[in-house]
């Protein structure tokens, strides 16, 4: 063996990990690279036509959801158990945060029928009405915070009753 | 915790002041939900898994279903290039098989919404964890959750918003849902290839390493992991019960009590069954389709044949029972047609023997499909007709009256209402 073999030898060797350490991991680069062209392939014909609506749409529903939508119902969650918090109620946050999820939850999915956004196309399209909607969205919404308030009554109730009579 | 509590961008916050200072997005200590963590975002990813991948099926069956390759009247993406690779011809049996991959394609597409929002809340840090990127593949899958988180949504918002007739979106639905649905697919494939091994051993429980979707402070928790789970169910389980109705008739239908053509049926008596799109919104004018006026056009080899609605009732009529399924996700059961058969009419043609194609065209003057081509396998089935009563009584106008046709297994707009003139031959 030649002397200047090792160096040599250990300079490439030390090359390779910090190459691998700026690429990462080969076989995921070629599954990413090849991901790409499929969503290219199929991206540019999803632009093809209103370029900038479409390319705001798909990027926007991606910023809404993850700058508006989420904080805004993180932030309120967050006072609610702050609320009950300070009140000293914290076990009361499940029957307030379930039913208003739940009707959230219903009013974003169907907040077109609901608002009233479509009522005309709906009603001359399909001819049935379309006015029902919010009237049915917020009778669930009486029912789900009605059910809830119940329990919460309910198992006050349960509570009092079990404690015993010297701790009054 | 596998995370150092001094990690994030403000490393020069003594101990003390971190716990003043408010904290960025982009710290660790920023996020203080006692729920977040590899489980349960591997549980939540582990059903949308499963779901996604059954909603895209379906997708593209009902993509097939349309038969674009059949003629440029059905494709709504002529320039879908190898996308189409799989295309095949549409089969009329089992005639409620439209209706159900459909109908699981959108119902299923509603409950997964609670289960989708769960999981992107369950990975919000990591959107904006530090360094943005480790290196080459670390930015690259980085780019690749913007094409996946921005694709879901793009596709859902897009879903639903085109069942509740909103359309607000740039373009038609079709070619959005379609391509958006592809672009969407390559980066979900990936994900899934990066991440599946690691939800598993998650979920299996094991492995117990560095958390690194826990946080490294957490709030006292106000509910377990499982009692989230069970939230979100139940929020899936509510969008399920107030939809699934709209599949069916009568009392589950009034189950369905948010969702369109869920709750009761437009009219009473044999033609109250739902309705795609009215006489009136199809601007069909009464005047043309009087007995008078409205005559059917068959052309074909035999050169061409007008038939009046009268002439239509002397030839052979045959009954069929099937149901109406709309792209919508909604449908009805199985009602009781009566009318000529496509093939007979196909014969009257001129085309004797195995019938070819049709090109149906309707009297409607705009919509998407007032012209439809149908191929040759739903012509030869004896159950297509073209239908001049329903339930035992003639066609109401909103369901089609002079004639429209109705063929087993097809997408409710195939079944083209108020038809004027069928074109029997290649397409």
């Amino acid at each position: 063996m030649r002397p200047d073999a090792r160096p040599a030898a250990r300079s490439v060797a030390g090359l390779r990990p910090r190459l691998r350490r700026v690429l990462g991991s080969p076989l995921q680069l070629l599954l990413l690279l090849c991901s790409f062209a499929l969503a290219a392939y199929a991206g540019v014909r999803l632009l093809d036509g209103d370029r900038l609506g479409v390319a705001l749409w798909f990027v926007g529903a991606a910023l809404l959801h993850d700058l508006v939508l989420l904080p805004l119902y993180a932030a309120a969650d967050r006072a609610v158990v702050r609320g009950f918090g300070a009140a000293g109620r914290r076990a009361w946050v499940p029957y307030v945060r379930v039913p208003a999820a739940f009707s959230g939850l219903l009013l974003l999915v169907w907040f077109p029928l609901i608002g009233g956004r479509v009522d005309r196309r709906y009603r001359l399209g399909t001819g049935l009405s379309a006015d029902v909607f919010l009237a049915r969205w917020l009778l669930i919404s009486a029912v789900l915070f009605g059910g809830s308030a119940l329990l919460l009554a309910l198992r006050l109730r349960r509570a009092a009753k079990r404690r015993p009579p010297e701790a009054h | 915790m596998g995370r150092a509590p001094c990690a994030g961008p403000v490393p020069a916050y003594g101990r003390h002041m971190r716990d003043h200072a408010p904290p960025l997005p982009t710290s660790p200590g920023f996020w203080r939900s006692p729920l977040r963590g590899t489980w349960f975002t591997a549980v939540l990813g582990l059903v949308l898994l499963v779901g996604i991948t059954v909603l895209f099926v379906t997708g593209l069956l009902s993509y097939a279903a349309y038969n674009p390759n059949l003629s440029p009247v059905n494709d709504k993406t002529p320039d879908k290039g190898v996308l189409g690779f799989y295309l095949f011809a549409w089969p009329t049996s089992p005639s409620w098989l439209y209706r159900l991959t459909q109908g699981v394609h959108v119902t299923l597409g509603i409950t997964l919404i609670p289960v989708l929002l769960a999981k992107l809340w369950s990975v919000v840090p990591r959107l904006f964890a530090l360094p943005p990127a480790r290196s080459l593949t670390h930015a690259l899958e980085r780019i690749s959750l913007l094409l996946l988180v921005g694709g879901v949504l793009f596709e859902f918002v897009t879903g639903v918003l085109n069942i509740q007739l909103d359309y607000v979106f740039p373009g038609s639905f079709y070619p959005l849902h379609f391509y958006g649905a592809w672009v969407f697919f390559a980066a979900f494939v990936v994900h899934v290839a990066l991440r599946l091994p690691t939800a598993v051993r998650n979920v299996r429980r094991m492995r117990q390493e560095g958390d690194l979707l826990a946080s490294p402070r957490p709030d006292p928790p106000t509910v377990s992991r499982r009692g989230a789970l069970w939230l979100v169910g139940g929020g899936s389980l509510l969008l399920f019960a107030t939809s699934a109705g709209r599949s069916f008739d009568g009392v589950v239908r009034e189950t369905a009590l948010l969702t369109p053509h869920g709750g009761s049926d437009p009219g009473s008596g044999p033609g109250g069954f739902q309705i795609n799109k009215t006489a009136r919104y199809a601007g069909i004018d009464a005047a043309e389709t009087g007995e008078e006026t409205w005559r059917l056009v068959l052309t074909g080899p035999a050169g061409t044949v007008r038939l009046s609605r009268a002439d239509l009732l002397r030839l052979p009529l045959h009954s069929s029972s099937l149901p109406i399924a709309c792209v919508e996700g909604w449908s009805t059961s199985d009602q009781w047609w009566r009318g000529v058969r496509l093939r007979d009419l196909a014969a009257l043609a001129g085309h004797h023997g195995d019938p070819p194609d049709v090109f149906v065209e309707s009297l409607q003057r705009h919509g998407a499909f007032r012209h439809a081509a149908l191929r040759a396998n739903q012509v030869a089935d004896p159950r297509s007709l073209l239908a001049l009563q329903v339930n035992g009584e003639d066609l109401g106008p909103d369901h089609g009256y002079p004639a429209r046709v109705i063929v087993p297994a097809a997408p409710g707009v195939l079944n083209t209402k108020w038809v004027a003139r069928m074109t029997f031959g290649e397409l």
